[in-house]
């Protein structure tokens, strides 16, 4: 038996039985939904007990010549973790989860400051226009001030938007409008590439339809 | 032949939404499976008939070009696959370009993932580009492939600082001091460019939070369409150019066609994909302008009653 196409087969109606829901829901569709999910949860778990489990702890922590001593202190924590089985003990698992909560807030905290505050203002107070800037540059730049400023305009809710300050949060509500819009623009655009992938392998891989 | 059938299902298409308009006209509601249906009818023969459009490169894809083709021969060049099989249609082209322009460039490629996911996408890039189309290049002193690692952000804040802290060995085992391409490589810092294609996260928006400001790295993202636009705004300060969805990888491909003809005859799966795009996007426009026409329409009937 040739596995590959026997792959392609399976793939194939896989594909078709979670395009199925879109015309209703069926046994097909969840066949296929049920697989993918079990099928993710186990390669999730092969892949991070390979790579953490074996490749971090293992070989750090027992394996090496110099062992890493505090890779225990990430074992026990993970294993702290598996106390939200029981109903008794589960109060122990948030101490682990405090952990992670922790670290990765103060991992993000420092970094958003930076890059999302900091520079980012840094890139908003900018000269309109500087020695060799073609009309588009500067035009680009005052949009960015102007949809900036009018942006923040908006949220200010401590003044009622009224005269100046209200066509200043109007033209702040339009420029939020066009940001979704172009949001929006490239999440179809993104879907139909997911479309497009899996159709071109029904028509492709599968039919041989496409020269 | 093929011109034929396009224009036979473009004519299927304009007969049935203007079918649909008076339909809607009629004030009666138009069952979501015939949009779906429609949808398909047109991404199907776009496909099928090969629908192909023309490509020129934005100011924004350009400099990314521009970038990789600029840096001398021998840059340290790391490109970040993260990202799973369900981005794969729109974000694999642009891998796959990367690795060309930078292996016709003599470049160093460093190839990894923080995606457990992405490991299978990285090897298929390896395996069905790198390797058959640049058959001289040496794993260990041309490319070489550090793999997944679990952790996140996690990993980028460590190899910001030192790789070996992370990664003891490559993708296959060989410690990193064994390895040529690390032997003047201490950390993510010493990269001249680095290219995260991906749309989720741990992904491009991490690489510029965790590595790219701090270490002062040049990144140029490709992303998922889907993130595109909350890229945008760290463009050009803190990304020094993007690909954004399908449309960015098919400028690029478009870029290297242009500039190279020994691509002449490569794979462009995004620039296929751009004819599919624009007839769907043209469809989406129209369902909007019949929706809009409609709901016109029964308002000022609802006003004159």
């Amino acid at each position: 038996m040739d596995w590959q196409i026997f792959g392609v087969w399976l793939a194939a109606f896989m594909t078709l039985g979670i395009i199925s829901f879109l015309y209703k829901d069926n046994v097909f569709y969840k066949a296929a939904e049920a697989i993918f999910i079990g099928i993710s949860a186990g390669y999730w778990f092969i892949v991070f007990f390979w790579d953490s489990m074996v490749g971090k702890f293992y070989v750090q922590a027992i394996e090496s010549p110099e062992p890493e001593h505090h890779v225990w202190v990430g074992l026990i924590l993970g294993i702290l973790m598996l106390a939200r089985l029981s109903n008794k003990v589960g109060w122990i698992a948030r101490w682990p989860l405090a952990f992670v909560v922790g670290a990765t807030a103060g991992l993000y905290m420092m970094m958003f400051f930076v890059s999302n505050a900091m520079v980012q203002v840094q890139s908003t107070i900018m000269p309109l226009w500087e020695t060799g800037d073609g009309w588009f540059t500067v035009f680009n730049n005052i949009v960015i001030i102007i949809g900036v400023t009018c942006g923040l305009v908006y949220f200010f809710f401590s003044k009622k938007h009224e005269g100046a300050f209200g066509v200043a949060a109007k033209i702040g509500i339009w420029f939020l409008m066009v940001t979704f819009g172009a949001s929006f623009g490239y999440t179809v655009m993104s879907r139909m590439s997911l479309m497009l992938g899996r159709l071109d392998f029904l028509f492709g891989t599968w039919l041989e339809m496409i020269p | 032949m093929t011109n034929i059938g396009l224009y036979f299902s473009i004519g299927i298409i304009v007969i049935g939404l203007l079918a649909i308009l008076r339909y809607s006209l009629k004030g009666k509601d138009i069952d979501r499976r015939i949009i779906f249906l429609f949808m398909f009818i047109t991404v199907a023969s776009s496909l099928l008939f090969k629908m192909e459009f023309p490509e020129k490169p934005t100011l924004i894809v350009k400099k990314v070009f521009n970038k990789i083709e600029n840096l001398p021969e021998g840059s340290r060049i790391l490109i970040s696959f993260d990202f799973d099989p369900a981005m794969k249609p729109e974000v694999m082209p642009m891998a796959n370009a990367f690795v060309r322009h930078c292996m016709v460039k003599k470049h160093k490629l460093y190839i990894m993932t923080l995606w457990a996911t992405g490991q299978a996408l990285m090897l298929e890039s390896i395996e069905e580009v790198l390797k058959p189309e640049f058959p001289d290049a040496v794993y260990g002193e041309d490319y070489t492939s550090l793999g997944f690692k679990a952790g996140g952000v996690g990993v980028l804040n460590v190899i910001i600082t030192d790789f070996r802290k992370m990664y003891a060995t490559d993708e296959h085992g060989t410690p990193l001091d064994e390895i040529p391409l690390f032997a003047e490589v201490t950390s993510a810092k010493d990269m001249d460019l680095i290219l995260p294609i991906g749309g989720g996260a741990p992904g491009p928006k991490e690489w510029i939070l965790f590595v790219g400001d701090p270490g002062k790295v040049p990144i140029a993202p490709g992303l998922a369409a889907v993130v595109a636009p909350l890229i945008y705004p760290y463009y050009p300060k803190q990304a020094i150019g993007l690909l954004g969805g399908v449309k960015g990888a098919a400028e690029y491909e478009s870029e290297l066609l242009r500039n190279y003809d020994q691509f002449k005859d490569m794979d462009t799966p995004a620039l296929s994909m751009m004819g599919p795009q624009t007839m769907a996007h043209i469809v989406i426009i129209a369902f909007i302008i019949i929706g809009n026409i409609t709901y016109f329409r029964k308002r000022r009937m609802n006003d004159n009653a």
